[in-house]
């Protein structure tokens, strides 16, 4: 199988592109990479250690127009002679993967979570009705496109650094003109975030969130919100988490003032590891908890953020 | 302006998610459908809006079967002006896709509006498939729409932020919370959407790139540990030593 990964870099690369390329490399191939962005030749070249065998890399696209990503990568699966093409499940792959799909007549699966069964076919595990059940869909055309959600296996090292050549993926101009590019600075983006400290309403006002973000600072966690707490302006709309909200599956949630309402559970569901604190006993989040500390967030959370520094000053 | 948008339904978020016929087919039995939230709330609405200031009409566009006609009333009675249903059980998002774009291709919309998933499958494909099909830009993911002599504005997410961009119509656009307020339809809107057009179509023939062929739950958690306020070093200890996420 030609496997084509398509990685989208800045100066380092994340995780997610590590993961990407092992998860090829599971499935087994010849792997082959297109990137775009501005990652120098040996920042590129060390994918090699998971397992791709070339990277191509077409540096005068810096854009993430979806409309040019679709054109870039449709040359590069004609130039690789692809029959499964591997994205990151993030932002981008939302915007690119669905009009590739189109462009090339390739079945797509968003957000697997596993390594396609080829035993019989091919089949992708996803999770579908927001976590709360997991589809097994089957690829029937020749071309495939398959999205791996983050955080779904461990980046792999098996090889050495592999060649970086340039790739003219032949775009036509933009349709699309950026005026403005807002990243906050040194925030952990949501959904890439492996520890995530999350409050609701239990936590009564925004002036009470020094506490979670003391723990989160401690932890080096980014933090969360339940929706109503998004809806009353007490934190901004993109930390809310939930079935109306982000996905997240970190290794990491730590739940404090929040009741676990359904709708709250589909949206963090598939953290490996959720820590809840509450005062009420009977609070639903318990019963989807690995840990749990019936208590005040007014006095647990300081606590937990002591204990944390306490930890971490004994790992050096 | 000619505005389209395009609903799905999808369970109650309290439904209880089974599965039958050994595990192949939802499991529909008790299950209450409503308008997919990011297509009512966000899609719906802020089209609405635009059509409100600058004129024009709002056609909402769903593929499925005659059940599926009460999600498409209550889409008229929040204020859509007329409704196309595409005869068909919506199999997959490209299914869907190819569906929509048919309708679209013959019918020249300005603007065709998307939630930025459903939350039964979660794929977040229809729009990106739509726009290719029909060969326009795609903007995902948008918190903010607002259009000026044929020139959209929107806010859209990116990895780590946000970013202002601009497009002239037609386009499409998946649309995320941010995009307006949700609205409940009042006592005349759902008298009026009693009478509101309602066009069925027939599907055309698609090919089907990928099946859903089984289900399953996802494992079972563990029994919750309960740890005790006043020790939280023994949370972190357990956090490190035995779940070994810190
Ligand atoms: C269609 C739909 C979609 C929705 N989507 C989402 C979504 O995406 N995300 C989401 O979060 N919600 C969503 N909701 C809302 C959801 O149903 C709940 O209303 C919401 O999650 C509750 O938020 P909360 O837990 O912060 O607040 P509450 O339900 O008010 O719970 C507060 C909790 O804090 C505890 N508490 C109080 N004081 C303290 C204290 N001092 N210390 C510790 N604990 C304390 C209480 O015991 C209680 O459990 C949706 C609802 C609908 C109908």
């Amino acid at each position: 199988m030609n496997i084509l990964v398509y990685i989208n870099t800045a100066t380092h690369l994340s995780k997610s592109a590590f993961e990407v390329v092992t998860y090829a490399s599971k499935i087994g191939g010849n792997i082959s990479v297109i990137a775009t962005g501005t990652a120098s030749d040996d920042v590129l070249a060390s994918l090699g250690e998971y397992g791709a065998k070339n990277v191509l890399i077409d540096r005068s696209v810096a854009t993430d127009d979806a409309h040019q990503l679709t054109q870039l990568i449709g040359n590069a699966v004609t130039a690789t002679q692809a029959d499964l093409v591997l994205f990151s499940h993030d932002i981008i792959a939302k915007a690119v993967a669905p009009r590739l799909s189109v462009k090339l007549k390739a079945g797509l699966v968003s957000g697997a979570i596993a390594i396609p069964d080829t035993s019989n076919g091919f089949v992708v595990k996803v999770n579908v009705f927001s976590g709360k059940a997991i589809g097994h869909v089957a690829v029937n055309s020749a071309i495939k496109i398959v999205s791996l959600l983050p955080n779904s296996i461990q980046p792999e090292k098996t090889g050495n650094a592999c060649s970086v050549s340039a790739f003219d993926g032949n775009v036509s101009a933009s349709k699309i003109t950026v005026l403005e590019t807002k990243k906050p600075e040194g925030a952990i983006p949501l959904p890439e975030a492996e520890l995530v400290v999350s409050a609701g309403r239990g936590l009564k006002g925004p002036e009470n969130w020094n506490m979670v973000e003391d723990l989160a600072n401690a932890l080096g966690a980014a933090t969360a919100c339940s929706r109503p707490v998004a809806d009353i302006g007490w934190r901004p709309h993109h930390e809310h988490v939930g079935q109306t909200g982000v996905a997240i599956r970190p290794n990491l949630y730590i739940a404090a003032g929040i009741s676990g309402a359904i709708q709250h559970l589909a949206g963090v569901n598939g953290s490996k590891v959720i820590v809840v604190i509450n005062t009420d006993a009977e609070a639903p989040f318990f019963k989807a908890a690995d840990y749990g500390v019936v208590g005040d967030a007014f006095d647990v959370l300081p606590k937990l953020t002591e204990a944390v520094k306490k930890f971490k000053a004994t790992q050096h | 302006m000619k505005i389209l948008v395009c609903i799905s339904k999808s369970p109650d978020t309290t439904s209880k998610i089974a599965f039958t016929d050994g595990n192949k087919q939802f499991d529909e039995n008790g299950v209450q459908y409503i308008v997919n939230p990011y297509d009512e709330w966000y899609a719906l609405v802020r089209g609405l809006e635009l059509k409100e200031t600058l004129g024009g009409s709002l056609t909402i566009i769903t593929v499925g079967n005659v059940a599926d006609e009460a999600i498409i009333r209550k889409a008229l009675a929040i204020g859509a002006d007329d409704a196309v249903r595409i005869d068909a059980e919506p199999k997959n998002a490209y299914y869907t896709a190819m569906q929509i774009a048919h309708y679209a291709k013959e019918n020249n919309f300005d603007l065709v509006l998307t939630g930025k998933e459903t939350i039964n499958y979660n794929g977040s494909q229809v729009g990106g498939m739509l726009a290719e099909a029909l060969d326009l830009p795609f903007i995902s993911l948008a918190t903010k729409l607002d259009v000026t002599n044929n020139v959209a504005r929107m806010e859209r997410e990116i990895v780590g932020g946000v970013q202002v961009v601009e497009a002239t119509l037609p386009l499409v656009v998946s649309c995320a919370k941010g995009m307006a307020e949700q609205r409940i339809p009042n006592m005349r809107g759902i008298m009026a959407a009693r009478t509101k057009p309602l066009t069925v179509i027939p599907a055309i023939a698609t090919d089907e790139l990928t099946t859903y062929v089984e289900y399953g739950l996802p494992s079972a958690k563990s029994a919750v540990k309960m740890i005790d306020p006043s020790n939280m070093d023994e949370l972190v200890a357990l956090l490190h030593n035995e779940a070994k996420v810190i």
